[in-house]
């Protein structure tokens, strides 16, 4: 067991315990509209080949023209996995046959990436913390799609993602667990999506990861591994990692070898299959492609994109938690969006922090959650709960009210002071009709204020009384104040 | 008054513009001699006279309103290694059978915006792999050139045969060509016409089918060392979807042509005078050593220390990057298909049936090179290679402003008489191919005949982006050597 593995991480097997290992290769889509090394568009969803070039297409002659808004992309990703910026770096040509890959090579980066070590800080919602290093990214095309299921007797090829441009985010052997998988993945798609260079969108694809996983006893070296390709989900990342491990550690267990193979992940099953073996890898061939120069940068490039990085959600979470005092946990859930942060910023300005942090994360995220809307979209924009909040602290509504209120924003609209006045939800604050609705509940109870002189608890039964009387805008603090003398509860 | 096809292009501009003949009996004269010409030459595979025609009308309608550019009413012969739009462009190979392509290549769209006529494609090597222009699907071409008192047919050297043949044979006034290793100068040199492969990066590759793309470099085969200056210009461009090439003023390299070599050094490479070379090559070399003294240039010893890895380098370099560069030959979007049971066997089928022996040869090769495990003992090591031979000539070109060496180690040879053995084939280019590995400008020249009556050339090597000293130097040599260069008519019908 080394330091990254916490107890509650080790699979119990029928031998004893076992700690699995995962590195990942992550395939991040390059926010752009033009592809890598051509100028075709990168629009999801296009009818078939309607967005491919002669040079997509590998025509005789073509030739690639790196695509600047890319390479500026890819280094503002390695920024913000605090990585080493590569200078120079070479693209390579990855050779193999497949339909759906029209040059009979993928341009890629092979021994010289354009961003070299870093690393990624995952913090768990439980409140686990592992620090995962980055061994490389580099930029590489994506290939086109073979459709098999068109025709009896042919596959059809669709290249509108051929040439599409990828960055290759490859990890240490640094994960000890699914959760931490997870959590990783989450966690860079984050920073991705901070950053503007990945939209993160695993449906459409722009989110793929290769998970390495083997297993081992806590202590002994690394495992043989096999790597499980191209998982398009965070779900299906915890469930192949869990089956894969587990088929290994019964391999093990039965007195069995693991061998190195690549499988893939079947997410009707949710197990994992054998795709070839190592015997069966192809020999890339890998060679610096002749049609493009070494990529060379110059240290103020670098720097001119340094000095327009965004806050990053490390930073932003140690903030929130500094300034504005929420619990780790809040700061986690509040960063995971950059738009969730700034609404939350835009709430808790001059007003209390926590307040706004409940309300956001509870209200707003529980009503977002259960409508499946995102938080660009929201109905209740962050003045009109800011003015929720102030119509709390002025005393003018109850927190329950505020609830109220806030759903009738959410369906309605409009500016949540005007509809507490105009719909008469102010808070009633005048003791005197608040003591007479005291005085009816208990007159109305007599037997019930009798037991509650011996059971106070009681008294909570009395508050909603009072407020079912007052119709909801009464003071509770008042009516709470009031009935405790009244029954003589201390 | 001279036949219009004997008219260089210098010559053919001035009587297009005082209007002495027309642009389309310019193009007539070249599509009637091309018809008589091409059952013995075969060296156009594609021929486009309604495209001629139209072409030269429009350049009639242009030089009569007094316009019209650098080559108009111009006609030439195209290689079929540049894709033409709406014409058919195949690189002679069986793969690429009926492919159209539906965009131009740049420098053919420099010619065609100058004015040009395109007469249509020529014939050559396999995907320009081949120094005879046997390898070629639609057969070979034959050298306008017979040795003396012998109806043997000669090779016109390779991979742009068609395009020597055809400026040789007077079939059109100067043509488009590529260079990889040698496929400009060496056809030139047994053909008698004048050949310049620019520096690397100095014309874009967009369009033109790949060989070895670290060494693929366009240029023009033409009959006068003027007239390779005027086509050079056009051809030449820097060209943002060629990111190869180089964002540089293309210099008016008409103007250098007389500019003569007076107060220039010439470099004599030692390395160059290999054992066994022939007599009559050897004397051929120090006359034009005499003739650039004679004309006021220095000359001094060089030395090119890794002159004899420059061959086996480059027969590792150009099959590596061909083996990749060819891999998008799979029958899927375009060009031949053969059926197989699955996609495996489709390829096979069809890479099988779509490419020559010698085209095979080399993707082998290149395969085996850039294999794990080999990687490092050939490719490698032959990029180290390179970078040698490029400090060797950047060390010689401290001293001198340019080389001169022999084009080719003999004559035209027959046909089928070398294409038995790959080896002795390649060896054809053992002068030239070190210019492509160093990126370096390389001219050929005529300078004499060999003593069984055919030409042989020399080179004049430059310093990158110098183009200008070889024009300057090449047209020393073409006067000295004398208006000579013609074959005897044998090829024509009546």
């Amino acid at each position: 067991m080394d330091q990254k593995t916490e107890k509650s991480n080790l699979i119990e097997g029928a031998t004893g315990e076992w700690e699995v290992v995962i590195g990942m290769e992550v395939h991040a889509q390059v926010t752009s509209n033009a592809k890598l090394f051509s100028g075709a568009s990168t629009e999801f969803g296009g009818e078939p080949n309607s967005h491919v070039s002669l040079v997509d297409a590998a025509m005789p002659g073509m030739l690639p023209v790196i695509n600047e808004g890319c390479i500026a992309k890819a280094i503002r990703t390695g920024l913000g996995l605090k990585a080493q910026i590569n200078l120079s770096s070479v693209f390579d040509r990855k050779n193999y046959f497949y339909p759906d890959l029209p040059q009979g090579y993928q341009i890629s980066q092979y021994k010289n990436p354009i961003v070299g070590e870093g690393e990624v800080i995952v913090d768990l919602l439980g409140g686990e913390r592992v620090v995962v290093g980055i061994e490389r990214l580099h930029l590489e095309q994506d290939a086109g799609k073979s459709l098999h299921d068109q025709h009896p007797q042919y596959s059809f090829v669709d290249l509108n993602r051929s040439g599409v441009a990828l960055m290759e985010i490859v990890s240490k052997p640094d994960l000890r667990s699914s959760d931490q998988a997870k959590a990783y993945v989450s966690k860079l798609r984050t920073i991705m999506r901070y950053l503007g260079t990945c939209d993160g969108n695993m449906e459409q694809g722009s989110l793929r990861a290769d998970i390495n996983v083997s297993v081992r006893r806590p202590g002994d070296p690394f495992g043989t591994r096999c790597e499980i390709k191209n998982v398009n989900s965070i779900r299906f990342i915890g469930q192949a990692i869990e089956h894969e491990a587990r088929r290994q550690i019964d391999i093990l267990e039965e007195g069995g070898t693991i061998v190195q193979e690549t499988r893939l992940f079947d997410a009707k099953t949710g197990e994992t299959r054998s795709m070839r073996s190592k015997e069966e890898a192809h020999d890339y061939r890998y060679f610096p492609d002749p049609d493009l120069l070494p990529l060379e940068l110059t240290q103020g490039f670098v720097d001119g994109l340094a000095q327009n990085l965004p806050e990053l959600p490390d930073a932003k979470r140690a903030r929130f938690i500094a300034d504005y005092g929420l619990s780790p946990y809040d700061a986690d859930v509040l960063i995971i969006e950059r738009e969730s942060a700034d609404y939350f910023e835009a709430v808790a300005k001059d007003r209390d922090a926590k307040q706004a942090a409940n309300w956001v994360i509870n209200e707003l995220f529980g009503r977002l959650n259960k409508e499946g809307r995102d938080i660009v979209d929201s109905p209740v924009t962050a003045d009109q709960l800011g003015s929720i909040l102030d119509l709390i602290k002025a005393g003018t509504i109850s927190g329950k009210i505020a609830k109220d209120v806030f759903d009738i924003v959410w369906t309605e609209g409009g500016d949540p002071k005007a509809i507490v006045e105009g719909r008469g939800l102010t808070q009633v604050t005048d003791m005197g009709a608040i003591e007479k609705a005291v005085d009816e509940v208990i007159a109305a109870n007599p037997d019930k204020a009798e037991q509650a002189k011996t059971k106070p608890a009681l008294a909570g039964w009395f508050v909603g009384q009072v407020m079912k009387v007052t119709g909801g805008k009464a003071s509770p603090q008042a009516v709470n104040t009031l009935l405790k003398q009244k029954l003589g509860i201390e | 008054m001279t036949k219009l096809t004997d008219l260089t292009i210098a010559e053919a501009r001035e009587g297009l513009r005082a209007k002495s003949f027309s642009a389309r009996e310019l193009a007539e004269a070249h599509i009637d001699a091309i018809d008589r010409a091409n059952d013995a030459l075969n060296a156009y595979v594609l021929k486009t006279p309604e495209r001629a025609l139209e072409m030269a009308d429009a350049s009639t309608a242009r030089l009569k309103k007094g316009e019209g550019g650098a080559l108009e009413g111009i006609p030439l012969g195209i290689k079929d290694l540049f894709c033409t739009k709406d014409v058919r462009t195949t690189a002679c190979s069986h793969i690429l059978d009926g492919f159209t392509p539906t965009y131009e290549s740049t420098v053919t769209a420099n010619l065609w915006a100058e004015g040009a006529v395109m007469l249509g494609k020529l014939n050559n090597d396999e995907f320009a792999m081949g120094s005879s222009n046997e390898t070629s699907h639609y057969g070979p071409v034959v050298n306008p050139w017979r040795r003396k008192d012998s109806s043997v047919k000669l090779v016109p050297g390779g991979s742009s045969g068609g395009s020597s043949a055809a400026v040789a044979a007077r079939l059109c006034m100067g043509a488009t060509a590529t260079d990889t290793g040698g496929s400009i100068r060496q056809p030139a040199a047994v053909t008698g016409t004048v050949g310049i492969k620019p520096t690397y990066g100095r014309c874009s590759r967009w369009g033109i089918v790949a060989f070895a793309s670290s060494l693929d470099q366009a240029g023009p085969i033409a009959r006068s060392v003027r007239d390779a200056a005027i086509l050079l210009k056009v051809m030449a461009s820097s060209d943002p979807k060629d990111t190869t090439s180089v964002d540089m003023k293309v210099p008016d390299y008409e103007a250098a042509v007389d500019r003569g070599v007076k107060g220039l050094t010439i470099g004599i490479p030692k390395e160059y005078r290999v054992p066994g070379m022939a007599p009559e090559i050897e004397k051929l070399w120090q006359q034009g050593v005499e003739w650039l003294k004679a004309a006021g240039a220095n000359v001094k010893e060089v030395s090119l220390a890794h002159t004899k890895y420059a061959l086996p380098s480059y027969y590792i370099v150009a099959p590596a990057e061909a083996s990749s560069n060819l891999a998008r030959y799979d029958g899927v979007r375009y060009g031949l298909r053969e059926k197989g049971a699955d996609v495996i066997s489709m390829y096979e089928n069809t890479r099988a049936a779509g490419f020559g022996a010698e085209v095979k040869r080399r993707i082998l090769i290149g395969t085996y090179v850039l294999s794990a495990g080999y990687y490092d003992a050939y490719y490698l090591k032959a990029q180290k290679v390179r970078t040698l031979i490029k400090q060797d000539f950047d060390q010689a070109f401290e001293t001198v402003d340019a080389i001169l060496t022999p084009t080719t180690p003999g004559p035209a040879f027959a046909l089928g008489e070398k294409s038995g053995d790959p080896v002795e084939m390649y060896l054809n280019d053992i002068f030239t191919v070190t210019v492509n590995m160093a990126g370096l400008p390389g001219m050929s020249i005529p300078a004499g005949l060999s003593s069984e009556g055919t030409p042989l050339g020399l080179q004049l090597i430059g310093c990158a982006f110098d183009e200008e000293t070889l024009f300057r130097a090449g047209r020393v040599i073409e006067e000295a050597a004398g208006p000579v260069f013609k074959p005897q008519d044998w090829w024509s019908k009546r």
